[in-house]
């Protein structure tokens, strides 16, 4: 554009106070970081919480609150924070920088080494941790808790924000209530069972394999075990979970029953990344580098944890039921099941795709075999399964679902892990696309190719390109935030439930229209 | 390979060669003197306001062009030779065709006022008119106070931008409710309000009389015809209307009247010439259709129905029951069938409205026979498929209130009102 970028409006003095607050409780936290030592923890934690919630309460009240309901996306592209300004790249900095610190130096943060006392950050938190689980904090603790009062409070600005759309505040009290209960408190309360006899691995029950791919390590299926009744019901909860949960409710409802009701890290970008879902690209290019990277991770984590079970089973055979030989056997066919049953049923409607998933399946496949027969038991390919554990845990579980997928929300948007990197997400999307009731109807004529929709798909989906044809949306990366459904101004996207005949409706020439000329075009 | 030219790269334009392109292997050239890309002029509101930026109204991404082999020329046509077949551009420089689309759109109404020529008047239509409007109304510090003129869609979008930046709005509408030359009474006051509630100025039965200037040939303020009154203001945006973008016709052999005069082929009395989208004037109407129809959709359908002509299947325009929808403010607006502001003769009208003022729909029906003719619906989403359904069965009024949960489109979980609306149709029943 030849203008310069219009300033963005000033914040009212309302607004000037509510960010003061949100900045003294944070700047409590520093100081805590700087190894400043206070009196009463507990006390100063709670202030410290409490002034960043009433700052954002107060300031989201002073935005909406005062303006008639409805859409609200003025100067989105003017301010410095939305719209990759310097705001926005200070935040990305400070972001990533506090997520290489808590992966890689959590000692930074005070947590104290081989079992010394917390200091600094870590022990600011040690009250709150104690009051819970009655352990001392850690740094996952601190993580945890901020992590949910960001959910929290962000989640009360976006539920004033979409005050006149029941399905997004529904949908924000879900994942703020799944963040709270089943991430936060219930994993601490369950630590509290613990004992020496008695050791159940901290478990958030939403959050299931393969986004927690660490879920059937050896550690934890060993604590299950041996945590009787209760411990394998949790460890059967969640191999259900995967493969009898998740099908049914991905075919009811879509993916988004987990990606925007459930998941954490839905939960997050949906809250707290609200303010930057519009920075999602949404090139063809981008498109086609997400199905390679997403259906990549989901075939690194199955070996990777096809060959941890592997090599663990093979270590201690007596100790489990579940022989080598038979749990490979079972994942090859499982997915020889999967693949069979998609190219007989799907194979028309998923020409390309259906491609990648053969790769997949095949990579897979043959590295099963070549697991039983070329490799000594800990080894495959010359590879430990160690290694391998270690190197996904490295560089997706940290780097991209962490560093990249929250760090860098101002930069590149708050579904870059979801969309690029996200196993779960490649599964659920899988079954989406093909097995499930979901879809977003487009209403016939009405679409006026304004672009609002594809600029908020926080999924870089190009909602548009559909809208404009008179198609439904049927898309594997489809979170059904329903945003899109929410921005437009003409009233042409629903996301609804509905049989699975006719959901892919590919028209050329849209309703409204002659209808010989409609016949003559779409029947062909 | 035969060369099909055309002149505008709206909606009407690029719909035209995207689907010649996908029916035959013409060459085709597209050229507009507005923007090098298509981009979407409905959306234009949306960069002001910081909702989008200029490239996010690209429905295509530049890279489409070349890969369809559709040449883009960013020039003005000056003139058209149909005798020789070629146009001829500003720069100098010319180019032959051997079909010809004119779909050069609307240019915004000026009625003569005096002043309308002014720095800082403008209507809001071309992407030029967005650049402008950064420069005479960029925020409330340059511009204290804009003025509209004409009460229509484009003005009540012009209005809230301006309010998205916190401009001071006088809104000068001729009509003495809002839109009412389209809207029935319930809702045009209803908007009234609603417009109001807004902090917009709304001076309903006032005229412009004059625009006034400053030293400097920038407008300085507004004087009312009805009062006299002069309201000092820095920007004015004039939203009476558009009108087909044509005047580059004027010495050319191609008929024009308000617009190209096309027939239901959309070919102009010129062999291998042919006019769609705004600038299209039908000869002969569709129903109740107004032989120029400035709608996206109908541009759209134009386009798709000119390209089968074009490559070798003769197609007549045919679109079929009218819809439309729009947004003031925070209410959306939708319409399928025809409602008129006054019921027809022999017609009448349903009229349902929310407590909350921002719902309401009116149905226009056969006094006689009960036939549904149309329906208008604000701050509900209604499906179009539904409703093209219901209108072809010529289905009744007492049908559509009873059925009307089918045609909901809002969102899952949003209260719908459908028993209010049947008890209101209850008692009107009752009390007749
Ligand atoms: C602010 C605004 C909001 C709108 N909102 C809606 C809406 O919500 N719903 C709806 O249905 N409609 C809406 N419309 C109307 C809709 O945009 C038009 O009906 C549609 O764009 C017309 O498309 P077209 O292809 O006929 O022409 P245009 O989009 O006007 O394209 C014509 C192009 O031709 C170029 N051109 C003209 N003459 C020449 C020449 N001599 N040489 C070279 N180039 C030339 C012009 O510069 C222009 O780029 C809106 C219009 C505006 C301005
Ligand atoms: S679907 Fe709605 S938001 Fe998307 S381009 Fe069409 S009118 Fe705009
Ligand atoms: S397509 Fe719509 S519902 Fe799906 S992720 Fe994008 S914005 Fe959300």
């Amino acid at each position: 554009m030849s203008l310069a970028k219009p300033d963005a409006q000033d914040i009212s003095s309302k607004q000037k106070i509510a960010l003061t607050l949100g900045v003294v409780g944070l700047f409590i936290l520093s100081l805590a970081l700087l190894n400043v030592d206070f009196s009463n923890r507990g006390w100063t934690l709670t202030a410290s919480l409490l002034l960043i919630t009433e700052g954002v309460i107060l300031f989201a009240n002073d935005a909406y609150l005062k303006k008639s309901k409805g859409i609200k996306n003025d100067d989105v592209w003017f301010k410095s924070l939305s719209s990759r300004g310097l705001l926005g790249w200070l935040t990305g900095i400070v972001l990533t920088t506090f997520y290489i610190v808590l992966y890689f130096y959590p000692h930074l943060l005070g947590l104290g080494k081989d079992g010394n006392p917390n200091t600094g950050l870590v022990s600011l938190f040690d009250p709150l941790s104690n009051l819970l689980s009655g352990n001392p904090a850690s740094q996952w603790f601190v993580y945890g808790t901020l992590y949910t009062v960001a959910i929290l409070v962000f989640g009360y600005k976006f539920l004033l924000k979409y005050r006149h759309n029941r399905y997004e505040q529904i949908r924000t009290i879900s994942v703020m209530f799944f963040q709270l209960a089943f991430a936060f408190l219930i994993p601490e309360f369950m630590a509290r069972l613990n004992s020496d006899s008695f050791n159940l691995p901290y478990y958030d029950l939403k959050n299931i394999w393969p986004l927690n791919y660490y879920n059937f390590e050896q550690y934890r299926v060993d604590d299950f075990i041996s945590a009787g009744n209760i411990g394998l019901a949790l460890l059967i909860f969640g191999v259900i979970s995967i493969f009898v949960i998740t099908p049914i409710l991905t075919y009811k409802y879509g993916k988004r029953w987990y990606c925007s009701w459930v998941c954490g890290c839905g939960g997050l970008a949906e809250t707290a990344g609200d303010s930057f879902r519009h920075l999602s690209d949404k090139s063809l290019k981008a498109w086609k580098l997400e199905r390679w990277l997403v259906h990549t991770v989901l075939v690194f984590v199955v070996l990777m944890t096809t060959a941890v079970i592997y090599t663990y089973l093979s270590y201690d055979p007596e100790k489990y039921w579940l022989t080598k030989g038979i749990f490979l056997a079972l994942v090859a066919a499982f997915l020889t099941l999967i693949f069979t049953l998609v190219m007989v049923f799907k194979r028309k409607e998923f020409g390309k795709d259906a491609q990648y998933g053969a790769i997949g399946y095949f990579v897979v496949i043959i590295t099963l075999i070549g697991m039983h027969y070329f490799s000594s038991d800990t080894k495959l390919f010359l590879l430990e399964a160690e290694t391998l554990r270690a190197s996904y845990g490295f560089m997706i579980g940290s780097i991209f679902s962490g560093v990249i997928g929250t760090g860098f929300y101002p930069i590149l948007g708050n579904r870059v892990w979801c969309r690029f990197g996200c196993p779960m997400a490649a599964i659920l999307g899988f079954q989406q696309r093909l097995f499930s009731k979901f879809r977003i109807t487009t209403n016939g004529g009405q679409c006026i190719s304004c672009g609002n929709c594809s600029s908020y798909c926080e999924m870089g989906i190009d909602v548009r390109a559909y809208a404009q044809k008179g198609e439904n949306i049927v898309r594997s990366s489809c979170v059904g935030c329903g945003i899109c459904s929410a921005v437009c101004p003409r009233g042409v996207l629903k996301l609804e439930n509905d049989s699975m005949k006719g959901r892919i409706n590919p028209t050329e020439v849209l309703l409204g229209n002659d209808v010989d000329l409609m016949d003559l075009l779409n029947q062909k | 390979m035969s060369h099909v030219v055309i002149i505008g790269n709206g909606i009407s334009g690029v719909t035209a060669a995207r689907h010649i392109r996908k029916l035959s292997d013409k060459r085709i050239t597209i050229i507009s003197s507005e923007t090098k890309h298509f981009f979407s002029r409905t959306a234009l509101m949306y960069i002001y306001m910081g909702h989008m930026k200029y490239e996010h109204t690209k429905p295509y991404e530049d890279w489409f062009w070349k890969k369809n082999s559709i040449e883009l020329k960013q020039a003005y046509v000056k003139t058209v030779d149909t005798s020789s077949k070629t146009l001829h551009f500003t720069e100098g420089d010319s180019l032959q065709y051997d079909q010809l689309i004119i779909a050069t759109g609307s240019k915004p109404n000026k009625f003569g006022w005096p002043g309308q020529d002014l720095k800082g008047v403008q209507g809001l239509y071309s992407k030029q008119d967005l650049d402008n409007l950064e420069v005479y109304a960029p925020n409330n510090k340059v511009c204290k106070r804009a003025v509209i003129v004409g009460g229509g869609l484009i003005g009540i979008e012009l209005a809230e931008m301006l309010r998205s930046r916190n401009i001071p709005v006088t809104f000068l509408v001729r009509e003495t409710s809002f839109w009412n030359g389209v809207l029935p009474k319930g809702e045009s006051e209803m908007l009234n309000r609603h417009i109001k509630n807004h902090h917009i100025d709304l001076r309903l039965n006032t005229n412009l009389k004059e625009i006034v200037s400053d030293e400097n040939g920038k407008v300085k303020s507004v004087i009312i015809e009805e009062t006299g009154e002069e309201t000092p203001c820095d920007f004015v945006g004039l939203t009476a209307g558009v009108s087909p973008n044509i005047g580059f016709l004027k010495n050319t052999e191609i008929t024009i009247g308000r617009g190209v005069k096309v027939n239901r082929f959309l070919e102009t009395n010129i062999p291998n010439v042919y006019a769609i989208g705004d600038c299209a004037e039908q000869q002969e109407t569709v129903g109740e259709r107004s032989p120029i129809e400035a709608v996206w959709y109908t541009g759209r359908m134009m386009g798709e129905t000119v390209a089968q002509t074009i490559c070798g299947n003769k197609f007549a325009y045919k679109p079929g029951y009218w819809f439309n929808s729009a947004k003031f403010l925070d209410i959306e607006y939708q319409t399928y069938g025809w409602v008129f502001a006054k019921p027809k003769e022999q017609h009448n009208h349903f009229h349902w409205k929310h407590p909350d003022d921002t719902k309401c729909i009116t149905i226009e029906y056969h006094k006689l026979t009960n036939e549904f003719k149309g329906i208008n619906t604000f701050g509900i989403r209604m499906r179009h498929e539904v409703f093209d359904k219901w209108l072809s069965e010529k289905r009744s009024l007492e049908y559509v209130i009873k059925h009307l949960k089918k045609a909901n489109f809002d969102p899952e979980f949003f209260k719908s009102f459908e028993k209010e609306i049947f008890t209101t149709y209850n008692k009107q029943l009752t009390s007749i």
